[in-house]
């Protein structure tokens, strides 16, 4: 177990430095895709075989689907190698580094071994739907209405209408002017910009 | 007691993964790159979420991590939108030169 978990964990940490190192938006996803491959495989370390399945499903299945599909449909290009710009992050990022040893520390120092994930059914799809349509029957309710909200969203910002169309005059490329509506609200951000 | 990972040994790991995202989110300048680095973060904070539930044997834990992959789900979805959105004002993913609301 020890082995798998060094295994998986080394996978994990290796692919998240291979999504920040690499320049091409692309290769990040297929990185990312491994991430969430080998947390899904921590998960069934831990005996919660449906939240690893879930995770198969909904992130890399679809999630990342969804943001190659942008990636091909946008044409994103390598970013270029420029000059490092927010050069005042630097102590930023030396305190981020600190603030992780300490963190590490701080939890071999502080975090007794507890018990070891025995043969428990707690990971099970009955538990967790006995618990969801149960105790946690508002969150489960409010979600939905969260993924409702993403869809209208999502659909409105997507679609080029006159939603949109007080920005759109900064486009390119061929465009339906919008019927008749007076007075732009970006106009002045514009004109002093 | 060394019969198998321990809870601090995903703690740690979930700690090196969530920095790895905060240092992504930086740095990186492309916003779809960006939207990833979160995901890592989220991500990281799952791992966090089952290791305690499997560790102190409570469902709690699980079922966070469910509404928290739904609420990722939704920002993939509104996220991407935005990002196309902007593709399609500046003609670039550069989050440097979507700045207009800075004064």
């Amino acid at each position: 177990m020890s082995l798998m978990f060094i295994l998986f964990g080394g996978l994990a940490i290796g692919c998240a430095l291979a999504v920040v190192l690499q320049r091409n938006p692309l290769y990040s996803a297929i990185s990312l895709i491994g991430v969430f491959i080998s947390l899904s495989s921590l998960y069934l370390m831990l005996s919660a075989p449906f939240i690893a399945a879930v995770q198969i499903i909904v992130y890399a299945g679809a999630i990342m689907v969804l943001v190659v599909f942008v990636i091909m449909l946008l044409n994103v290009e390598a970013e270029e190698r420029k000059r490092p710009r927010l050069t005042f992050l630097f102590p930023v990022a030396a305190l981020l580094a600190f603030v992780l040893i300490g963190e590490v520390a701080f939890i071999l120092y502080s975090v007794k071994p507890a018990r070891t994930p025995g043969p428990a059914d707690i990971g099970l799809t009955k538990s967790i739907g006995v618990g969801l349509f149960t105790t946690y029957l508002l969150p489960f309710e409010i979600t939905s209405i969260l993924l409702l909200m993403a869809l209208v969203g999502a659909i409105t910002l997507a679609r080029r209408t006159e939603i949109l169309s007080s920005v759109s005059r900064l486009m390119t490329g061929p465009y339906v002017p919008p019927p008749e509506r007076e007075e732009p609200i970006i106009k002045a951000v514009e004109e002093t910009s | 007691m060394m019969d198998g990972p321990q809870l601090s040994w995903y703690l740690v790991l979930s700690a090196i993964l969530f920095t790895i995202g905060v240092v992504g989110v930086i740095t990186k300048r492309n916003v779809i790159a960006m939207f990833m680095c979160i995901e890592l973060m989220l991500n990281a904070v799952n791992l966090t979420f089952v290791a305690f539930s499997s560790f102190f044997r409570d469902v709690t834990g699980q079922l966070f991590v469910f509404i928290v992959m739904t609420v990722a789900a939704a920002e993939a979805a509104v996220g991407l939108g935005i990002i196309i959105a902007i593709f399609r004002n500046r003609e670039s993913l550069d989050v440097d030169e979507a700045s207009i609301l800075k004064m």
